[in-house]
């Protein structure tokens, strides 16, 4: 069994929700992943997200462009990711990686030349922004005979048709973006998040995951009272933003927020 | 990545298959919201674009809004001087605001007219196609907001103070390189956040599908006309088409009608910047590689690890680090030539048309004057070259003035 499916198997059994966080890698500094990471893990995480910097992160909102640009001051690459991957799994071999980014850093570096440097240091996951389906044919296969699990979006805009696709495609989770927006926006509906997940667990058994526009304890609890994973990354990396001179005070804050969320999530 | 052409039968013009594919080139990379959206789009221009009514429509428009069909004119002098070929260009400087823009978002607007949206955002470089969207939407009583890099706020002011006039929003967009892609990534994110009453009129032949195409078609009246007024004027058709290419519009809009005239060559003129060599151009079909950005797979201005660069250009409108899709198709295929002129270039051929023709082009324009001029005297008299003049040069007049030390 893959680590995802190891930890979604687990919650299930315990009637639990994944915490999943969403950090940059190399925001604000390389030095800093690593630590934060192990933080996470410490504050409650289940699955860490990594955002891969990009250029031209077209579906994020400002928190999240500038924690990339603050990233790719220090020129941190696709291949410098996947070694803090490797550097956390010498301590850490159970906490599973999703790795989460734009498709051009992965094109250059090659589909199976990413897949087997991700598998071997140790990443589960591959969340790919802006590759739908529809032009993942030789990418699926490349992922997944390296055992690294394709994680797709669905929208609120996905028909069922699409949801079917996209369910069938993809293996760990899906992730449903909660809001026609971009990350961290702030226009969530929690009824109308609600009635799009059932839709989709009529369409398949893969754990779904919320997230875009969860900013607090409260929302992550309502969350997971439908979903079986909660994703929470803007609110996060404005901690970081928040203590642009102070790397302690905003890992301690982030902790402070993951273990608030945590407490929520597990209250019901 | 590298990509094998494949030397199959099909014709150039039926291109892009049904997912929006040039080859390897072009497709749909955007996040899972906008698919839906994409797709309703697709539908209405395919459903549009074989409309009788709708096609009235816009032909009546383009006539007596935007002034088509737009002359062609002789460039006499400048040919005689140059002693080879003879230079005709195509004037799509002189229709309504001054650049091929308008043929584009005319079209679209009447589209999303059709599609019931009550919003426009779009994306502009140098402002032409942000001044053709605000005047569109203007018309026909829309809300418009148009993202531009705060880089090209500042160089392009007389562009911003026209959208402005014309009671468009301009966002001044400070993310990235602050110019022409952020521009675009932050429509995106508009479009993203407000779908259902937002229609996005991208300026270019680049975006998922079905924009290049749509785009093309919208801009294919320039080759229609081109290639009638051609035979009309000299009994022929040209033997080169030149055209500027940022993201490839006033180019494909040129050369499509003519893609299976195989012995009319095509060139397309990237922006060279300060020489391919300097590294500081925006000339991705020359020196860059294959990609992904901005919805679509195309050449790129891309660094090893996948980052897109910063690009540079004199012109605000050819500094883009991606291309069309198609121009990416039809430069691997052999169909078109893509080569580029530098910023010194451009300037050059900017003051030579103006002083020998009386016609100030605009500097994205310059790009291919400045081609003609290489070409024209390597050629005989008789032979022909046509070049896309695809804008005026009256927003340029600052940027020109700073660059030669004058303040006006």
């Amino acid at each position: 069994m893959s680590r995802i499916a190891a930890v979604f198997s687990a919650l299930r059994d315990q009637g639990r929700q994944a915490l999943i966080p969403f950090v940059t890698a190399g925001d604000p500094d390389p030095a800093t992943t690593l630590p934060l990471m192990h933080a996470m893990v410490e504050a409650g995480a289940d699955i860490i997200e990594l955002g891969v910097p990009f250029s031209d992160p077209m579906a994020d909102g400002p928190v999240i462009q500038r924690a990339s640009e603050r990233a790719l001051r220090h020129h941190i690459a696709l291949h410098d990711v996947i070694d803090m991957v490797r550097r956390f799994r010498e301590t850490d071999q159970a906490t599973p990686v999703v790795l989460m980014g734009y498709l051009n850093p992965l094109e250059a570096m090659g589909y199976e030349t990413f897949a087997e440097a991700a598998a071997e240091a140790g990443v589960d996951g591959v969340l790919t922004v802006d590759i739908p389906p529809e032009e993942a044919a030789t990418f699926v296969p490349a992922m997944k005979s390296n055992g690294i699990d394709p994680i797709f979006l669905l929208a609120p805009t996905s028909n069922r048709a699409r949801i079917e696709r996209i369910t069938a495609t993809a293996s760990g989770f899906v992730y449903y973006v909660s809001l026609k927006g971009v990350t961290g926006a702030g226009n969530l509906s929690l009824d109308s998040v609600r009635a799009k997940l059932a839709e989709i667990r009529s369409c398949t058994d893969l754990p779904v995951g919320v997230g875009f526009g969860i900013k607090d304890a409260t929302t992550a609890a309502a969350m997971a009272g439908f979903a079986d994973a909660v994703v929470v990354g803007s609110a996060l990396v404005s901690r970081i933003e928040a203590n642009p001179d102070d790397v302690q005070k905003a890992v301690a804050e982030i902790k402070a927020l993951l273990s608030e969320m945590r407490t929520a999530m597990d209250a019901d | 990545m590298r990509y094998d052409v494949q030397n199959n039968e099909i014709r150039l013009t039926d291109l892009p298959d049904e997912h929006g594919h040039f080859g390897p080139y072009g497709g749909i990379f955007v996040a899972e919201t906008l698919m839906e959206p994409l797709d309703e789009l697709r539908v209405a221009y395919e459903r549009y674009l074989s409309d009788p009514e709708f096609l009235a429509e816009l032909d009546a428009d383009l006539q007596h809004y935007v002034g088509r069909p737009s002359p062609i004119y002789h460039a006499e002098r400048l040919s005689r001087e140059l002693g080879g070929a003879q230079i005709y260009l195509k004037r799509e400087d002189l229709n309504h605001t001054g650049a091929h823009k308008i043929n584009n978002t005319v079209g679209q607007a009447l589209l999303a007219k059709r599609m019931g949206k009550t919003r426009i955002i779009a994306e502009t470089g140098a402002g032409q196609h942000g001044v053709a969207t605000a005047t569109v939407a203007a018309r026909l009583g829309l809300e418009c907001v148009v993202y531009m890099g705060e880089v090209d706020v500042a160089r392009q002011e007389a562009n911003v103070y026209r959208m402005r006039l014309l009671g468009a929003e301009v966002r001044s967009v400070a993310s990235g390189s602050k110019t022409l892609k952020d521009a675009l990534n932050e429509a995106m994110r508009d479009w993203v956040s407000n779908v259902d009453d937002t229609f996005y009129i991208i300026g270019t032949v680049a975006g998922p599908h079905p924009y290049p195409a749509m785009v093309r078609d919208f801009q294919a009246v320039i080759g229609r006309e081109a290639r009638e007024q051609m035979l009309a004027m000299t009994g022929r058709l040209p033997d080169a088409l030149l055209a500027c290419v940022g993201g490839g519009s006033n180019a494909i809009g040129l050369f499509f009608p003519f893609l299976e005239d195989r012995g009319v060559a095509l060139y397309g003129v990237e922006a060279a910047g300060d020489g391919l060599e300097t590294g500081h151009h925006a000339a991705p079909l020359c020196a860059g590689t294959p990609g992904v950005l901005h919805g679509n797979r195309t050449y790129l201005m891309e660094d090893r690890d996948g980052q897109i660069i910063e690009t540079h250009s004199i012109s605000a409108g050819l500094d883009y680090p991606g291309v069309g899709p198609e121009h990416a198709w039809l430069k691997d295929s052999g169909r078109a030539n893509y080569v580029a002129v530098t910023d010194g270039e451009a300037l050059q051929a900017f003051h030579r048309l103006t002083r020998t023709e009386g016609i100030i082009p605009a500097l994205e324009s310059s790009h291919a004057i400045a081609q003609a001029i290489k070409m024209a005297p390597t050629m005989d008299r008789e032979q022909i070259l046509l070049v896309n003049l695809s804008g005026r040069g009256d927003k340029d007049m600052h940027t020109v003035a700073a660059r030669e030390g004058m303040k006006i």
